[in-house]
């Protein structure tokens, strides 16, 4: 059995796996051995895989999937969402998933409809994702087509449709709760937890939501079982993930590999290292809202539960390299931006704090930085920590900020007392 | 007004949906695929149709990035500004646009050819730095790429 299930079939020229394609190489066996299971022992081969939420939280996905109500009185109609709405400054490996091979997600959305009983599935994809869109919405005619959609799907009780949601550009939507309120047409304000979607989601309905690579694990789970699924790993969190580097490294790229892969070897063997004449200041691991780590951490295997060990986040697994050439500050800068411009605007400490620490960073790169300034710094990220917001935007724009102050406290310092970028 | 083949994919849409107000995002992008940008007469005739009123209708069209609610030329360009391409040297590339079409983000050419509009991380970090125009995806760019890609939208 293969040990990159989510990438092996992907064709060398950037082409897509099409329907005949993924049956030849088993796909939609998965499928069909979970429709010959109860929803609730689906759900629980899930559980015992391990399987964690790849949108970044690590959420254990069979848990999600238990938390919805099934049975004859359970309410109805029922959703399952999943959430392509892949935002994350840094973060590319959704767009892979859904181009180069989206039937193993519709598969994997049909399996999570078994399992949680739902009527529903809705694909909810990033606005300018063009070419993931097109391609999904492919996948799902043929699945149609072939009669892994629609009514008594393969002869089982099971009815379920997939509809494609083209969203209209947020970040605030890859958050679980603000994802549900724009699919039903408002902002995307989060929303206040409990319920927690599963029991209350869509229109009121038990809804999962759940990530791209979450989802697209799941046929090879039902397929080849939870023991095989576990031993993939080199850590204790199950499987492969996809990571990714990004920013000066001399082959920037994407790879799937054994959850728990070291951030030294995805960096120098994977990446290629650093380009020639320049050295490694730092790295966020996963995206944008990620602690920096520095050489001090190569050996850490990328995994939740070991980067959690050092004060970071594994996230999305796909990391933005900081290299000495470029101003720490301004990368920051850049961030903090982003945050702030892409915050709905709904909790102060968010819409306040991360609109001054945008302003602040611009002044200090431009030379206009005073005395005082790194505390207020440290103080927004303190404000914006977790607990202080309905949502996990502010406390994300936080881990860089707060890391990038304890790790480049020089370089800002400079900043203040040169009036000057030293890097411009 | 809205047109005929505007109503029908609307509708093609309110099939998929338990509610008239989920659909109201996808109507907006349709109505600005064939017209552009998005007046207030359009959303007047969408908030109609969806029964919304047209305040929380422009509440939603506010708020999402992708939404224009203002007129734009033939092409828009979007230039990724965050982080990515940020480390690998955008600004260079925005730069470089801005002298060549002699607008800054935010303006259209005066012959209504090109708008250029900012855009938070495109995902494809690793063939940074990158940019849209329309729908096409254009990454990996130095001056002189820009430069052939842009002849090629007129």
């Amino acid at each position: 059995m293969n040990e990159r299930p989510l990438t092996v079939r992907m064709p060398a020229n950037g082409g897509f796996v099409d329907l005949r394609a993924y049956e030849q190489a088993g796909g939609y066996q998965g499928l069909r051995k979970a429709l010959r299971m109860a929803p609730k022992d689906v759900t629980a081969e899930v559980k015992k895989s391990g399987l964690q939420g790849r949108g970044g939280a690590g959420f254990p996905t069979g848990l999600k999937w238990s938390f919805t109500p099934v049975g004859p009185d359970a309410p109805k109609p029922k959703y399952v969402v999943c959430n392509a709405d892949e935002m994350e400054p840094g973060t590319f490996k959704d767009r892979l998933l859904l181009e180069r091979d989206p039937h193993q997600l519709i598969e994997g959305m049909i399996i999570a409809g078994h399992a949680t009983e739902a009527d529903v599935g809705y694909l909810f994809i990033r606005g300018e994702y063009h070419l993931s869109g097109a391609r999904a919405r492919h996948a799902i005619e043929e699945a149609r087509a072939a009669g892994y959609l629609g009514r008594n799907i393969l002869g089982s009780p099971l009815s379920y449709e997939i509809y494609v949601h083209m969203s209209a550009g947020r970040y605030m939507c890859g958050e679980e709760t603000g994802l549900l309120n724009a699919l039903e047409g408002k902002r995307a304000n989060p929303r206040a937890k409990p319920p927690f979607p599963p029991v209350v989601g869509a229109f009121g309905k038990p809804t999962v939501v759940n990530n791209v690579e979450t989802l697209c694990n799941v046929p090879h789970i039902l397929a080849h079982g939870a023991e095989w699924f576990q031993s993939l790993s080199k850590t204790k969190d199950a499987g492969t993930k996809l990571y990714g580097a990004s920013g000066k490294v001399k082959k920037p790229g994407l790879w799937e590999l054994p959850m728990g892969t070291t951030v030294g070897e995805i960096l120098f063997e994977h990446a290629g290292g650093m380009q020639d004449g320049l050295a490694l200041r730092g790295l966020l691991p996963g995206g944008a809202s990620t602690d920096f780590l520095t050489s001090d951490h190569l050996n850490v295997p990328m995994d939740f539960t070991e980067v959690a060990k050092v004060g970071s986040r594994m996230g999305t697994g796909t990391m933005i390299v900081l290299d000495d050439k470029t101003c720490p500050v301004g990368m920051i800068g850049n961030l903090e931006h982003f945050f702030a411009q892409e915050s709905c605007g709904w909790c102060t400490p968010c819409w306040s704090g991360l609109g001054w620490a945008d302003r602040l960073l611009a002044a200090i790169e431009a030379g206009r930085g005073e005395a005082g300034d790194l505390e207020k710094l440290e103080h927004i990220a303190r404000l914006c920590s977790p607990g202080n917001s309905f949502c996990a935007l502010a406390p994300g724009a936080a881990e860089p900020l707060q890391s990038g102050l304890k790790y480049f406290r020089d370089d800002f310092q400079r900043h203040i007392t040169e009036k000057r970028c030293p890097w411009r | 007004m809205l047109t005929t083949e505007e109503r029908q994919e609307i509708e093609a849409e309110l099939a998929h949906y338990p509610t008239k107000q989920a659909v109201c995002i996808d109507a907006m992008k349709i109505v600005q695929k064939h017209r552009g940008w998005l007046s207030d007469e359009s959303l007047r005739d969408i908030a109609e149709t969806l029964d919304m009123s047209l305040a929380e209708l422009d509440g939603v069209a506010s708020f999402y990035n992708l939404l224009l609610r203002k007129p734009v030329g033939r092409h828009v360009i979007w230039i990724c500004d965050s982080v990515s391409c940020w480390i690998m040297g955008y600004e260079r590339q925005r730069a470089h646009l801005e002298r060549r079409l002699g607008i800054s983000p935010g303006q259209t050419t005066p012959d209504n050819r090109f708008t250029l509009l900012p855009i938070v991380c495109l995902g494809c970090c690793d063939r940074a730095p990158a940019m849209m125009v329309g729908e096409d995806l254009h990454t990996n760019l130095t001056p002189e790429t820009v430069d052939g890609i842009l002849e090629r939208y007129k």
